[in-house]
C-alpha cells in the first residue's frame, strides 16, 4: 500500500523527516530538506544546478585548470586550430583560447557578483520600505519605480556607459541600474500581504522598531523570491554584459571577457572559426545552466507554478 | 416564479432496472510523491432516486462522482469490473461517446461558481453552448432555451444576466447559473458535488431547494456529494459513507439512527443535538482496520 | 427568492465605457510621467557627458568669440533646470539638434533609420505569435510528453543563447558558406534606391512599385537578422503561453467544459485559450517593445541601418544630439506601446477594472 510504505531512516534524515520539529533551527532544516528533495527529482534543475556549481568551481581553480594567465601573446603561434596542445586553438595574439576561456569564468562571476550586491539591496530596501510604510512615500517611491521599469534596458545602458566611460565595473553598473526595478515592485508586493500577517502585529505589539521589522522580520521573508527571479534574470544579466562587451562598451582589452572576445574574434569567423565561436558556446552554457536552476528553484519554492496536480 | 409544487417521486422500486450500476470502482493517481489509491472497490446502484455520498475530504467520494463521468485529472486511470449507464457500458466506451454522454445525459454541478465558470464568458454564452453542444439548434433558439432556463432557476431578469460576466453576479445566482447550466439538455442523472459548501449559509437552503425541486420535477437521478451528513440525509432517499476510499455503510436517509458501523455512529455523534447533554464534541475514532476488512474477499490487494 | 439586488448593481454598472475612458486616461498620464522622467534622464546623461557639446558644434579650432556666441544660443549660461525646460520645449517640437555625424537634424535621421528597426521587430513578433504560440499551447496539452519537452527546451535555448554571437554564425553558415541568403545590410548595392521610399520599408515599397527584383533582395535581406530577433520572440511567447496554458487548464472552468461534453478542441481553443489571450495581450506588446531597443546588437552584427546602429554609431562618435534623441524615440515606443497594449489588456478582460 502505497501511503504505507515510508522508509525507515535514522539518524539526520529522521531528524530531517520528523513530523514535529523541536525547534526553528531543525524546522528551517526540514524545509530546505523536503524542497531539495523535490528538486533532486528535476532532472533539467540538477543540471543548471552541475552546471553553476561547474562554472564556479572553475573560476575557483582557474590558475590551475588554465596553466598559464591567459594572456601570453605567442605571435609565431597566432589563430592555430585546436590541438592536443592548444584545446580552443589559439587567437589573433597567439593567446590560448582555452586558458582565456577558464580566466573569462572569474569575470562572468564577477558580472554576476557585483549585480547581485547591487540590485538585490536597493530592490529589497525600495520595496519593502515603500510598501511598509506606505502613503505619499509608497506613491513617489512605486512612480520611480514604473518610471524605470518603462525604460527600454540595452538603450539605457549604452547611455550609461555613455557617461561613465566604457569598462567592465560601469557596464555592470549600467545593467545594474536598469535592473532593479522589477526587484522593488516584487519585494512591495509581498510586504503588503506580510504588513497585515499576525506576527508582524506580534512583533510590534511587543515594542520592535519600524526599522527592526523591516530589517528582521519582512526582508528575510522576500529573500527567496528575490534571489529566484535574479537566477531567472541572470542569464539576461550575463548575455546584456557580453553584449555590451561585444559592443566595445563592457569589459575592455586584455580582460578575457567572453562577449569581448567574441567582437575580436569576428574578424576571423570566416577562416578561423573556433575563435569567436567558443565564447559564443560558453556564454550559451552559463546563461542556460541559470535558466534550468532558476527555472528548477522556481519549481520548488513557488509549488504554484510547477504545474501538474 | 416557477413555483409547481410536485408530488413526490417514489424512490427507485428494487425491480426497476439501475440508472447507474458500479461494481468494485477504483481511482488511483500517480503522484510526484508516489502512487495514491483514491477510491478502493466502491460499489452502488443508482435508480432514479436521490442518493448522497458522504464522506471527510480525502475519503474518494468526489473522485468517484469524477469516476462516473471518466473526467478523472490526467494523472488518474479508473478501474472497474463493471460501470454502466442505462445499459451502456462506460468502461468500454470511446471518449467520442462518453463526450456525446457529459453534458446530454450525465451532467456535474461543481463546488465553487467563482471558479467553475469561466470568467472571459458571458454566463449567457456558456448556458447556450451547453444545449447547441448537444442538439442541432439555431444560436437564436439556444438564446431563448438559455433565457427560458434561467427563469426557471428563479432568476428574475434573466435578459440582463444572460449578457453578465460570471464575476458579475453573486455565489448564490452563480450556483443557479450552473444548475441551469447542467439541466437545460435535461440530462438523466446529475451529479452534484458539494453545490453549495461554497455558498453563504443563507442561500445554501435556497439552492439546495431548488436543485431538490428540478429533480423531482424531471424523475432525475441524483448524485449529492457532500461532507454534511446531517445535509444529505434530509435531502437524499438514500446515504452512502465512505471512508479512505471505501463505502463503510450505506443506510437509508430516513433510518440514519439504525447505523450499524462505528464510523457513521462517530460522524453522527459530532452532530451537535438540540437535546445534546455532550459536555464536549467527542473525538471521531478511526480504525486502521476499516480500511483492509474486506481486503481478503476481494482478490485484489495493493 | 432571487438575488435583485445583485442583478440591479449589475444595471447601474454601465462600466464598460467610463472603464475605457478611465483606463485611457491613466494611460495617457502614467504616458506624460515616464515622459517627463524618461526626458530628465536623457538630459542628465547629456550634460554631465564628459565632452562639451560647445565643442562639438563650433570644432575646437574656433575662436573664443565664435566659442561663446555659441555657449550663449545653448543657453548653457541659464541654471540648469531652465535648460531642461528649455530642452523640453525643443523635445516637443520635435527639435532634438543636429547630428554631428550626419550633420543633418536628428529627428530626420530617425525617421531614415526607425522603420528598418520597426520592420525587423514587426516581422519577428510575428513569426514569434505565429509559431510560438500554438507550440506554447500545444506544449502545455501534451505536458511531459516529448512535444513538451522539445518547446521547453527551444525556448530555454532562446532564452541563453547570445543572438549576436548566433547572427554571426548564421551568417557564416547561411551567407558565406552556402550562400543561400544574401549578406550584411537591408538591400544590396545594386537594387539600392530603385524604389522611391514611401513606407520606409523596402518590402512593402518595392511591391507597391511592383519591383519584384528589388522586393525578392529586399526579402533575402531581411530573412537572417528576423530569424534572430524571433528566436527570442519565439521563445518568450511559447514559454510564456505554455505556463499561463498549463495554469488555465487547472482551473475548474476547464472541467466545467468537459464536464458539458465538449470535445477537447473546444476546451482548450474555446474556453482555456480565451482566458490566456487575455494574459498574452500584455507577453505581445512587452516582447514588440524589447525587440524595438533588444535589436541594437543585431543590428550591428547584420550592419542593419536601424535607430539601434544609429545610436551606437553616434556613441562611439561622441555625437550626444543622436544619441538623446535616439535613446528618447525608443525609449518613447517602447512606453508607448506597453502603454497600448495595457489599455488593451483593460477592455479585453471583463474582470479587470
Amino acid at each position: 500500500m502505497s501511503d504505507t510504505s515510508i522508509k525507515q531512516d535514522s539518524g539526520l534524515v529522521a531528524w530531517l523527516l520528523a513530523d514535529f520539529p523541536q525547534n526553528a533551527f531543525q524546522a528551517r532544516c526540514q524545509r530546505a530538506y523536503i524542497g531539495w528533495l523535490s528538486f533532486k527529482t528535476n532532472p533539467i534543475a540538477m543540471l543548471g544546478l552541475i552546471i553553476v556549481a561547474f562554472l564556479c568551481l572553475v573560476a575557483l581553480f582557474a590558475p590551475w585548470i588554465a596553466g598559464g594567465d591567459g594572456n601570453t601573446q605567442e605571435l609565431s603561434n597566432r589563430l592555430q586550430p585546436p590541438s592536443m596542445e592548444h584545446w580552443f586553438g589559439t587567437d589573433e595574439l597567439g593567446r590560448d583560447v582555452f586558458a582565456r576561456i577558464v580566466w573569462g569564468s572569474r569575470v562572468t562571476l564577477y558580472i554576476i557578483f557585483l549585480v547581485s550586491i547591487i540590485v538585490m539591496p536597493i530592490g529589497l530596501i525600495v520595496g519593502t520600505a515603500s510598501g511598509l510604510l506606505g502613503g505619499v512615500f509608497d506613491k513617489i517611491l512605486m512612480r520611480i519605480t514604473d518610471i524605470f521599469l518603462a525604460f527600454p534596458r540595452l538603450i539605457l545602458a549604452l547611455a550609461f556607459v555613455a557617461v561613465l566611460g566604457p569598462g567592465l565595473e560601469n557596464a555592470v553598473l549600467a545593467i545594474a541600474l536598469t535592473t532593479w526595478s522589477p526587484y522593488a515592485r516584487l519585494a512591495r508586493a509581498e510586504t503588503l500581504t506580510l504588513r497585515s500577517s499576525e506576527y508582524i502585529m506580534a512583533a510590534e505589539i511587543m515594542g520592535a522598531s519600524r526599522i527592526r521589522i523591516l530589517f528582521a522580520h519582512i526582508m528575510p521573508m522576500c529573500l527567496s523570491s528575490t534571489i529566484v527571479r535574479l537566477t531567472l534574470d541572470m542569464a539576461g544579466i550575463i548575455l546584456t554584459a557580453a553584449g555590451l562587451g561585444f559592443l566595445g562598451l563592457g569589459a575592455q582589452p586584455p580582460l578575457a571577457e567572453w562577449g569581448a572576445m567574441i567582437a575580436t574574434g569576428r574578424d576571423f569567423l570566416l577562416d578561423q572559426w573556433w575563435v569567436p565561436t567558443i565564447p559564443g558556446i560558453a556564454i550559451l552554457i552559463v546563461s542556460l545552466g541559470f535558466n534550468l536552476l532558476g527555472d528548477g528553484l522556481r519549481d520548488v519554492l513557488d509549488p504554484r507554478n510547477s504545474g501538474g496536480h | 416564479m416557477n413555483d409547481i409544487a410536485r408530488p413526490d417521486f417514489a424512490p427507485a422500486s428494487p425491480n426497476e432496472a439501475p440508472l447507474v450500476s458500479v461494481k468494485d470502482l477504483h481511482v488511483r493517481f500517480s503522484t510526484p510523491k508516489g502512487p495514491v489509491h483514491a477510491v478502493r472497490g466502491v460499489s452502488f446502484d443508482l435508480g432514479r432516486e436521490r442518493l448522497g455520498i458522504v464522506g471527510e475530504s480525502g475519503s474518494g467520494k468526489s473522485q468517484t462522482g469524477r469516476a462516473l463521468l471518466r473526467l478523472t485529472a490526467g494523472n488518474g486511470t479508473i478501474e472497474a469490473n463493471n460501470m454502466t449507464f442505462d445499459g451502456m457500458d462506460l468502461m468500454q466506451a470511446s471518449e467520442k461517446t462518453m463526450q456525446s454522454i457529459r453534458g446530454s445525459r450525465i451532467s456535474m454541478i461543481m463546488q465553487d461558481p467563482k471558479y467553475s465558470l469561466n470568467p472571459v464568458m458571458t454566463v449567457g454564452a456558456q448556458i447556450a453552448e451547453s444545449c447547441r453542444r448537444h442538439e442541432a439548434i439555431s444560436k437564436k433558439d439556444a438564446k431563448q432555451r438559455s433565457l427560458a432556463m434561467l427563469e426557471t432557476v428563479r432568476i428574475r431578469e434573466p435578459e440582463k444576466v444572460y449578457n453578465l460576466y460570471p464575476h458579475q453576479v453573486s455565489g448564490g445566482m452563480g450556483q443557479r447559473i450552473m444548475i441551469a447550466m447542467m439541466l437545460i439538455t435535461n440530462p438523466q442523472v446529475m451529479i452534484a458535488d458539494e453545490p453549495t459548501s461554497a455558498l453563504d449559509v443563507t442561500v445554501q437552503m435556497q439552492v439546495l431547494a431548488l436543485l431538490d425541486d428540478m429533480v423531482r420535477e424531471r424523475g432525475m437521478g441524483l448524485v449529492l456529494i457532500s461532507h454534511d451528513l446531517h445535509l444529505v440525509s434530509s435531502f437524499c432517499d438514500r446515504v452512502l459513507v465512505m471512508y479512505g476510499g471505501r463505502i463503510m455503510e450505506t443506510l437509508d436517509a430516513k433510518r440514519l439512527d439504525q447505523a450499524q458501523h462505528p464510523y457513521t455512529k462517530g460522524l453522527l455523534n459530532c452532530l451537535p443535538r438540540l437535546d445534546g447533554s455532550h459536555d464536549d464534541l467527542p473525538v471521531l475514532k478511526r480504525d486502521p482496520a476499516w480500511l483492509t476488512e474486506g481486503e481478503a474477499i476481494g482478490e485484489r490487494s495493493l | 427568492m432571487t438575488d435583485s439586488s445583485t442583478v440591479q448593481k449589475a444595471a447601474v454598472d454601465f462600466s464598460p465605457y467610463v472603464k475605457v475612458v478611465k483606463t485611457i486616461g491613466g494611460g495617457i498620464f502614467m504616458l506624460l510621467l515616464t515622459f517627463i522622467g524618461l526626458t530628465a534622464v536623457t538630459f542628465i546623461i547629456g550634460r554631465i557627458m564628459p565632452n562639451d557639446p560647445v565643442v562639438a558644434i563650433v570644432g575646437d579650432r574656433a575662436s573664443k568669440e565664435v566659442y561663446e556666441a555659441m555657449y550663449f544660443q545653448l543657453g548653457l549660461d541659464k541654471p540648469i533646470w531652465q535648460q531642461y525646460f528649455i530642452f523640453l520645449g525643443n523635445v516637443l517640437h520635435g527639435d532634438f539638434g543636429n547630428s554631428v555625424m550626419t550633420t543633418r537634424p536628428v529627428l530626420e535621421d530617425i525617421k531614415r533609420f526607425f522603420p528598418a528597426t520597426l520592420e525587423l521587430a514587426t516581422i519577428a513578433t510575428i513569426v514569434g505569435i505565429v509559431i510560438g504560440i500554438p507550440a506554447g499551447v500545444l506544449a502545455a496539452v501534451r505536458q511531459g510528453k516529448l512535444i513538451d519537452h522539445i518547446v521547453r527546451i527551444v525556448g530555454l535555448l532562446g532564452h541563453s543563447i547570445p543572438i549576436f554571437w548566433l547572427g554571426m554564425v548564421a551568417l557564416l553558415i547561411f551567407y558565406a558558406k552556402l550562400d543561400w541568403v544574401a549578406g550584411p545590410g537591408r538591400i544590396d548595392f545594386f537594387y539600392d534606391g530603385i524604389v522611391e521610399p514611401f513606407t520606409g520599408i523596402i518590402m512593402i515599397d518595392a511591391a507597391i512599385a511592383g519591383e519584384w527584383d528589388v522586393f525578392k533582395n529586399a526579402v533575402s535581406h531581411v530573412i537572417l537578422p528576423a530569424s534572430m530577433l524571433a528566436i527570442y520572440s519565439l521563445a518568450y511567447i511559447s514559454r510564456m503561453t505554455r505556463s499561463f496554458m498549463l495554469d488555465q487548464l487547472n482551473q475548474e472552468y476547464v472541467l466545467t467544459a468537459r464536464v458539458k461534453g465538449l470535445n477537447e478542441r473546444s476546451v482548450i481553443w474555446h474556453h482555456a485559450f480565451r482566458n490566456v489571450l487575455v494574459q498574452l495581450i500584455t507577453i505581445i506588446g512587452l516582447t514588440y517593445a524589447s525587440l524595438l531597443e533588444g535589436s541594437v546588437l543585431t543590428e550591428t552584427v547584420f550592419a542593419w541601418p536601424g535607430i539601434g546602429q544609429y545610436i551606437t554609431n553616434s556613441l562611439f562618435n561622441a555625437d550626444m544630439n543622436a544619441v538623446i534623441g535616439g535613446t528618447l524615440v525608443v525609449g518613447l515606443s517602447f512606453v508607448f506601446i506597453n502603454m497600448l497594449s495595457d489599455i488593451l489588456y483593460r477592455i479585453v478582460d471583463p474582470r479587470a477594472k
